[in-house]
């Protein structure tokens, strides 16, 4: 069969067995909309967690970006599983405990303040919204690649799917439908992974392929030999990295930290029936996303040796079809500087900036001629784009065409399950923690459930708008969601749990100044002056990706330096930290 | 440690309260600790040092911040998930 057709039936049935189980799963009352009413089994909610949480930006966007850093890339893989620790230890079983259906809720409640809760649902909607775009791109780039529609369409159907089961099941529908996601996302990425493994290995298992010898007789290992293929067309070495010490120990710390602090996340262990579930189930968590994020650092460097090998020295006309059907979608380009007719692939910048191609002209060996002025330091000629790397690994690998259509329903099956969770939690941040317990408290049940259901309808609809006409700064702030989170709501909810001292305006104050000087420091360095944004003009050498560490520290001392001066929190707020910090009693908490 | 035996009479006391709350924040103390060394210690801080020797083909630093720290991460989850109970049938104050 041909490959087209099974990506549309892979991708087909994946969408049909999506929307059964919204039909399946309906909301009914505010509670299930919130959390599934409460109830659903640790394991059960670690695999939907685990989908919620690996995003476009994991399944896509991740290997590409080990493949072309190294080392460095590392910053990402323990940021994003370390932060599980954090949540499992710190904050997961006290938040259940507490109980109610949103992290405003908390912060509202244990600071007595509704300004407090206001301010974090104003952290919540920006963190949110930064990250949701992101899952949009990653719809449309699978889209317009694999299904040939054009990205406004594929932007539409895929906010259709979403439409059906968020705004329908609520968190019901959503846990259901991200558990079957979970499974669809985690075998697209492991099949190709064993077969590229045992291609370059001999050994299937990924984890261990990485530390085995390359089977094409030279008796070197993977990153050996990575390591000196690198340095001969003059990159630096795969297991050395370019970043400063100093800021990849700030980048894994935000990211871990942002991680235990990202709304989206929380609010799965909302679901579970108790406080020790919610240890448990954060444990199932990170396993499952284990799976993936052990495999990833595998299918980079795999990746990057087989496009090395099928790129480099091999001339145009003589190029695989998948690097034509990538250039047909702007995600690589090739200038050729030297008029040779064959691909050079080097360190540097083969032009200046994102290829902007002459629409219809094609070069002297067909390719399609790139406008861009060429950089004339560096013999790259060879322009690739990182988020391609796991989307075209089957072809680089001349999988069979049903892994590739196996891969198309996965890139799917993750950036709908994140938009799913993320698009949850805004509405119900709206819905409950805006209306219900700010403006509006005297709205009914039903009155609060179509408000939710309104708020998720406008949520995707400022998503799918986001995803059609991505502004600069989406793919720009993304990874900022974390500093984010990092310096504005996970030492809010620490202190909340941790400490009786802190008070209302001690939280209030940390928030405010975290998330005001790490949304400074990202806007002026990203935003406002870009030329700047290097290493000799940051503060202690941070760069705007890890100086949400900064904001964290900042947060921490203004809460307490307030708190220290300002009056005593009240009694039963010091008898509520007393209640969540035993687990005895969580089931009844959501009655109230 | 002092044998801390919950009261028979099923009422949880603020002293056993708080001495579950302490053996608690020990614990967390420990494994926190870990999840310190493996991930900043090991990745990154002495991720140099420990290059030097290999497991298999990877170079040790390298190993830990692409693999080992996740393999420990998800350890001490278990280990918390396994010692939390325990500590709460001691103080009676399961769930």
């Amino acid at each position: 069969m041909e490959t087209q057709t099974l990506i549309y039936i892979f991708v087909g049935l994946s969408f049909a067995m999506y929307i059964g189980i919204a039909i399946w799963s309906r909301a009914g009352s505010t509670k299930e909309f919130y959390v599934a009413g409460g109830g659903v089994n640790p394991v059960v909610n670690g695999m939907a967690t685990a989908a919620d949480w690996m995003s476009a930006a994991s399944f896509i966007s991740m290997a590409g970006l080990i493949a072309f850093l190294g080392y460095d890339a590392s910053v990402y893989l323990m940021g994003w599983t370390g932060g599980y620790v954090l949540l499992a230890l710190l904050l997961a079983p006290y938040l259940r405990k507490f109980g109610q259906f949103t992290v405003p809720d908390f912060i509202g409640t244990r600071y007595y303040s509704k300004t407090a809760r206001v301010v974090a649902v104003i952290c919540l909607i920006f963190i949110s919204f930064t990250y949701i775009a992101g899952q949009m791109r990653g719809v449309g780039i699978v889209f317009s690649r694999f299904l040939d529609v054009s990205i406004f369409w594929g932007v539409i159907i895929g906010m259709g799917i979403v439409f059906i089961y968020a705004v329908l099941g609520g968190m019901k529908g959503i846990t259901y439908t991200q558990v079957a996601q979970y499974c669809v996302l985690i075998c697209a990425y492991m099949v190709p992974a064993f077969f590229l493994s045992f291609m370059i290995t001999g050994n299937p298992i990924p984890q261990i392929g990485l530390g085995s010898e390359v089977n094409d007789g030279s008796g070197l290992y993977v990153l050996q030999k990575l390591d000196l293929v690198l340095q001969d067309l003059g990159f630096g070495a795969y297991t050395d990295g370019s970043k400063s010490m100093i800021d990849v120990f700030c980048i894994t710390l935000a990211l871990m930290v942002g991680t235990a602090g990202l709304p989206h996340v929380i609010v799965r262990f909302f679901t579970v029936p108790k406080a020790s579930d919610a240890r448990k189930s954060a444990g199932w968590a990170l396993l499952f996303i284990a799976l993936l994020y052990t495999t990833a650092p595998a299918v980079g460097a795999f990746a990057r040796i087989n496009f090395i090998e099928t790129v480099d020295q091999t001339s145009y006309e003589n190029a695989p079809e998948w690097f034509t059907n990538w250039e047909a979608n702007d995600l690589i380009a090739w200038q050729d500087k030297n008029g040779d007719g064959v691909m050079q692939y080097r360190a540097g910048d083969a032009f200046e900036g994102a290829p902007v191609f002459d629409e219809g002209a094609t070069g002297d060996f067909g390719e399609r001629v790139v406008t861009n002025a060429p950089v004339t330091d560096s013999e790259n000629e060879v322009y690739v784009d990182r988020d391609i790397m796991v989307l075209a690994n089957p072809e680089i690998g001349n999988l069979p065409g049903w892994v590739i259509a196996l891969v198309a329903a996965g890139g799917l099956a993750a950036a709908l399950s994140t938009a799913a969770g993320l698009l949850l939690v805004i509405s119900s941040s709206v819905s409950h923690d805006l209306l219900k317990s700010t403006f509006r408290p005297n709205i009914s049940e039903k009155g609060e459930l179509l408000a939710a259901r309104i708020a998720a309808t406008a949520a995707i609809l400022v998503a799918g708008y986001l995803g059609i006409y991505p502004p600069g700064w989406v793919a720009q702030v993304v990874a900022f969601a974390f500093g984010l989170a990092a310096a504005s709501l996970f030492p809010a909810i620490f202190m909340g749990i941790f400490t009786k001292f802190m008070n209302r305006e001690g939280a209030i104050a940390g928030m405010v100044s975290g998330l005001a000087f790490t949304f400074g420091y990202i806007f002026y360095f990203k935003l406002m002056n870009p030329a700047a944004n290097v290493a000799e003009n940051w503060l202690f050498g941070i760069s705007p990706e890890g100086i949400g560490v900064v904001g964290m520290l900042l947060h921490f001392a203004v809460a307490i330096v307030v708190a220290k001066m300002t009056g005593r929190t009240p009694s039963d707020v010091r008898k509520l930290v007393d209640s969540i910090r035993v687990p005895r009693g969580a089931g009844e908490a959501h009655a109230h | 440690m002092a044998k801390n035996t919950p009261p028979d009479t099923g009422e949880t006391t603020s002293a056993n309260e708080s001495a579950y709350w302490r053996d608690n924040i020990r614990l967390l103390v420990s494994l926190m600790s870990i999840w310190f060394i493996v991930s900043f210690g090991a990745g990154i801080l002495f991720r140099d040092w420990l290059d030097q020797f290999m497991l298999g083909g990877y170079p040790l630093g390298f190993w830990f911040a692409q693999q080992g720290s996740i393999y420990v991460f998800m350890l001490l989850i278990l280990y918390y998930v396994v010692k939390m109970r325990s500590l709460e049938r001691k103080y009676d104050l399961d769930d």
